[in-house]
């Protein structure tokens, strides 16, 4: 093994597998504090029915009733726990954002794939289709899309994960391109192996781990979108999501009448799902390109030791 | 007073888990003006670190002890505010891999004025005509300072990069692997330069590389580094004629002349993990005439003859069982 | 008997780009003359190294031969099959005879594979060997070849706890495991160690000499060359300037390319402090190759025909005493 005699802090040491990066990530602190809030939100959203105190259909309270011991967070207009409410909510927000992440992530990792592997035309194709996904403006896309098929939860899925995977096919299409570059790949080709082996083998594992970054930051980004275009009416009206929770209770006059524990809660919850998902995913980046780690320009310089019980040495 | 001294130089670098790697371990060296000394070693040997020692530009996962001093004052106890009042001013360096380390969007002679404005030795016109002097002494026309450097070739960076290093007028050049990455003729005109250099400025010169034939070309001492420490130094004359450490012997058997018949020989082995500590002499592993005071003790730098100093139980007779 | 590797004046070009206003003036594409004819052969058992700085096309003459780049012109036989009329489909099965060892031993091996599976995958790529255990032989057999004894200390390491020149025997090993009659090498040992390079060389040599396999080296050191190479080829700007057995190529060199790159050389004796012929200018540019003899704004003794006529390779008209009838060079005043 050769000593560190480099300056350059970017040398990394080579991971030889993703145990290893993953031990790395949860070595931070801040990855550990990312990924418990969402673990515990997605405990809350499986257990979402054994957990919420009351049943979010029948009235429990009176209208607005302010949070108290019996309801922890109060009620809304309609006279329903806003604690289960948000627990509810929780469970179909988190699965579309999970699901349009999906969709998301499948679209633009196959698209990036193709087009870093392949490049010449097959790139700019790709790369033209991206750019016109890319100006199409979400809310007239979703506004058409429920006027001419109705509002469902489907759709939200869908929209979103056509909104988001461009972001996705472009990380995936820079990194394929790089690892396409690489001696071993060459070499792979020169041995003879096929398009299939190079990418399975050779190139996926290399792109794996930023994907999963990548995937983790989308998820975010879809919560956030779900709960966007239910305040703003284009979700299912029936479902009960956090951005549902929120847009009925800014629709009947909950700002007015004070209550705001009818939207405050679920605006949290949305906002700790998101926090959390960046904590945990930035970690991931961070972990996976040394360039981003910034030791060397530490304003801390080199120190000084004295040295104990030398005498002075021939020269 | 030599014009740089080095004396019992020790680096340590921090390692994940609290281990520290001993990258240089007691290190001396001296150079005077007019001085061409080669420090040779292979990868792990501690030369760069040595080197960049000498410049106070460690990270901060370094730590060092002993005495760097230039003209008798000894720099390393004011830490960096003890070295950056003289680097570059007094000492200067080409980096490995200099040439691909300019900024793209400056141009060359903006970059080669830049250490002058930061010293204040020079500004404005006087940084323009002294950027042009500076060109031209490395063989540049001075109009090419308005260029940029990816305009330039490699060889040509190369050339900019030493006038970069000359910019403050220093009194001793390190270079750095100067010629690694170049083509053999593009090689042979920087190892002309700088000896040209050097005795037109009367520069001192230390040329850290690890080819022992480049040294040969431009130097007239040399020191041999391996695991951290100097195992053998003197003229390099003397050296290969008649080298004294077993690894300098092998360093040369291992360097393929262009005339020569001899087989080419390679050393088996690697050098030791320098994050634990080495017992007994670093070499002794690879070493073919290893005997048993190499086991236990550490050999010491002794001297030979003349200016030479060698390393080696079997060279100095085993010392004498206190 | 067909000669291993027969390469008749082959040429591969690279486009350049075209910019919008040339679009406009219809000029024509123009090309990077990379490699500009070259010819050469290789026999079972000999080591040609081709020597010549950046830019005179060594690597591309090898990427060619080994079919990754198309070519413009010529042909390259290997066994008597002309690689360069086939498809890429065509060309699979033919790649187990033919492999390549690359500069960097740090690059050119996946560092998420063990040795086993980089040593293995070729076996599994040309679908050889019909069982795990007799895969294992194979590689077993193949890095006993490459010398990295005992196997078993190896083959569950990755890339990272290896060193550079264990690396290289890897990639070595890698190569052997298909039993190519061709294997090129591209700087093999350039950025291993030095007391490290004389290993990794002298066990290509050993290959070599077992008489199955032939093996092209590029490297841009001649002291390299002159030790373990049987014949040398000099490139410049994409031919071949000077070609012949390796020692009458370093003690009666024809060419005044040769003969400055000959004596601009370190020697480790520092009482042979070469007084070279340091040729002035940078290495030249393939996008511009000059008129006529391509060496002569550079060669300290060109003369005015030079200027004009582009010599080909063939024997020396005044060969010095001694000289190696194959030896050839490409200059008028030869």
């Amino acid at each position: 093994m050769s000593a560190i005699s480099q300056v350059d802090v970017a040398e990394v040491e080579v991971q030889e597998g993703l145990w290893t990066a993953i031990r790395g990530v949860l070595r931070e602190r801040t990855a550990m504090v990312g990924l418990a809030i969402l673990v515990l939100f997605v405990l809350m959203a499986i257990f979402a029915p054994l957990l919420s105190p009351y049943d979010v259909h029948q009235a429990s309270c009176g209208v607005f009733e302010p949070p108290s011991s019996k309801h922890w967070l109060g009620c809304d207009d309609g006279g329903i726990d806003m604690l289960s409410l948000v627990i509810t909510g929780g469970r179909i927000s988190m699965i579309v954002g999970f699901a349009a992440t999906l969709v998301a992530m499948t679209i633009g990792g196959g698209i990036g794939l193709m087009s870093g592997y392949f490049g010449g035309w097959v790139d700019t194709v790709l790369m033209r289709i991206t750019d016109y996904f890319l100006v199409i403006p979400d809310l007239v896309l979703m506004i058409v899309i429920s006027a001419v098929w109705g509002p469902s939860l489907s759709h939200v899925v869908i929209v979103i994960g056509i909104l988001l995977w461009t972001g996705t096919a472009r990380v995936v299409r820079a990194q394929v391109k790089s690892v396409r570059e690489r001696v071993y790949v060459k070499r792979a080709q020169a041995i003879g192996a096929g398009h299939w082996r190079i990418i399975v083998r050779h190139v996926l594992p290399q792109v794996g781990p930023l994907l999963i970054a990548n995937t983790v930051l989308t998820i975010a980004v879809a919560v956030f979108d779900e709960t966007a275009l239910a305040f703003l009416g284009l979700s299912d009206p029936t479902a009960t999501t956090w951005g549902t929770v929120m847009e009925h209770a800014f629709d009947r006059t909950a700002v007015s009448a004070g209550a705001w524990w009818a939207i405050v809660p679920a605006g949290i919850a949305v906002a700790l799902v998101i926090m959390g998902c960046y904590l945990f995913g930035q970690s991931i980046e961070d972990a996976l390109n040394p360039r981003l780690k910034v030791a060397h320009l530490s304003p801390r310089s080199w120190r000084l030791r004295t040295l104990v019980g030398r005498g002075p040495d021939a020269l | 007073m030599s014009l740089l001294e080095i004396r019992d130089l020790h680096v340590w670098f921090d390692l994940p888990g609290g281990r520290e790697l001993h990258a240089v371990q007691g290190v001396d060296l001296t150079l005077e003006p007019g001085q061409r000394l080669g420090l040779v070693g292979e990868s792990g040997s501690g030369k760069t670190t040595t080197a960049l020692t000498i410049m106070g530009l460690l990270p901060s996962s370094a730590s060092a002890a002993g005495r760097v001093a230039v003209r008798g004052e000894d720099l390393m106890p004011g830490g960096e505010n003890g070295f950056r009042p003289h680097r570059w001013t007094d000492v200067a360096m080409v980096f490995q891999g200099a040439m691909n380390a300019f900024n793209p969007v400056r141009t060359v002679g903006w970059q080669i004025a830049e250490p002058m404005q930061a010293h204040g030795t020079a500004s404005g016109a006087a940084a323009r005509a002294r950027v042009g002097e500076l060109l031209e002494l490395v063989g540049i026309p001075a109009a090419a300072a308005a260029r940029f450097p990816h305009e330039f070739s490699g060889g040509m960076r190369q050339r900019a990069a030493i006038a970069m290093a000359l910019a403050c007028d220093p009194k001793v050049l390190l270079a750095d692997e100067p010629t690694t990455a170049l083509d053999v003729m593009v090689q042979a005109q920087i190892l002309e330069l700088l000896g040209h250099l050097c005795d037109e400025l009367g520069l001192a010169l230390l040329l850290v590389t690890h080819d022992l034939a480049v040294v040969a070309q431009t130097c007239e001492d040399v020191a041999v580094m391996y695991a951290g420490e100097i195992v053998e130094r003197g003229p390099i004359d003397e050296l290969y004629h008649s080298p004294a450490h077993p690894y300098t012997r092998a360093l040369f058997a291992a360097t393929p002349d262009l005339y020569g018949d001899e087989a080419v020989g390679s050393i088996p082995g690697a050098p030791p993990d320098l994050s634990s500590p080495v017992i007994g002499c670093a070499y002794r592993p690879r070493c073919p005439v290893a005997f048993e005071p190499c086991v236990e003790q550490r050999p010491d730098l002794l001297a030979l003859s003349g200016t030479r100093v060698a390393a080696c139980h079997l060279v100095h007779g085993s010392r004498a069982q206190a | 008997m067909t000669e291993l590797l027969s390469v008749e004046d082959l040429r591969t070009t690279y486009p350049t780009r075209r910019t919008f206003t040339d679009r406009l003036a219809r000029r024509p594409r123009e090309v990077v003359r990379a490699v500009d004819g070259v010819s050469l052969s290789v026999a079972k058992g000999e080591m040609l190294a081709i020597v010549g700085e950046s830019g005179c096309g060594k690597t591309t003459t090898l990427q060619s031969i080994l079919g990754m780049v198309p070519t413009a012109g010529g042909s390259v036989l290997i066994n008597g099959t002309d690689v360069t009329r086939l498809s890429s489909r065509q060309m699979r099965p033919l790649r187990r005879h033919v492999q390549m060892i690359y500069q960097d031993p740090y690059e050119s091996l996946d560092v998420r594979f063990k040795v086993r599976q980089t040593v293995e995958e070729p076996l599994l790529v040309h679908k050889i060997g019909a069982s795990k255990a007799e895969r294992a032989q194979l590689v077993r057999a193949a890095m006993v070849r490459a010398e990295l004894t005992p196997p078993e200390a190896y083959l569950e390491r990755f890339p990272h706890q290896l060193s550079g020149g264990q690396r290289q025997r890897v990639a070595i090993a890698a190569s052997l495991v298909l039993e190519p009659e061709l294997l090129l090498a591209d700087e093999p040992v350039s950025m291993l160690d030095v007391s490290v390079r004389a290993g990794v060389l002298s066990l290509l040599d050993r290959l070599r000499r077992g008489g199955s396999m032939g093996i092209v080296m590029i490297t841009h050191d001649l002291s390299t060359a002159a030790h373990f190479a049987d014949r040398i080829a000099v490139m410049y700007l994409g031919r071949i300037v000077e070609q012949g057995p390796a020692r009458d190529v370093i003690h009666r060199p024809q060419h005044p390319y040769t003969k400055a790159l000959l004596s601009i050389v370190p020697r480790p004796d520092p009482r042979e402090r070469s007084t070279g012929t340091i040729l002035k200018g940078e290495t030249p540019n393939p996008r511009n190759i000059p008129a006529g003899c391509r060496f002569h704004p550079r060669c300290p003794v060109a003369e005015d025909r030079c200027r004009s006529t582009d010599p080909t390779l063939a024997p020396p008209a005044h060969p010095v005493e001694g000289t190696d009838p194959e030896h050839l060079s490409a200059c008028l005043l030869a």
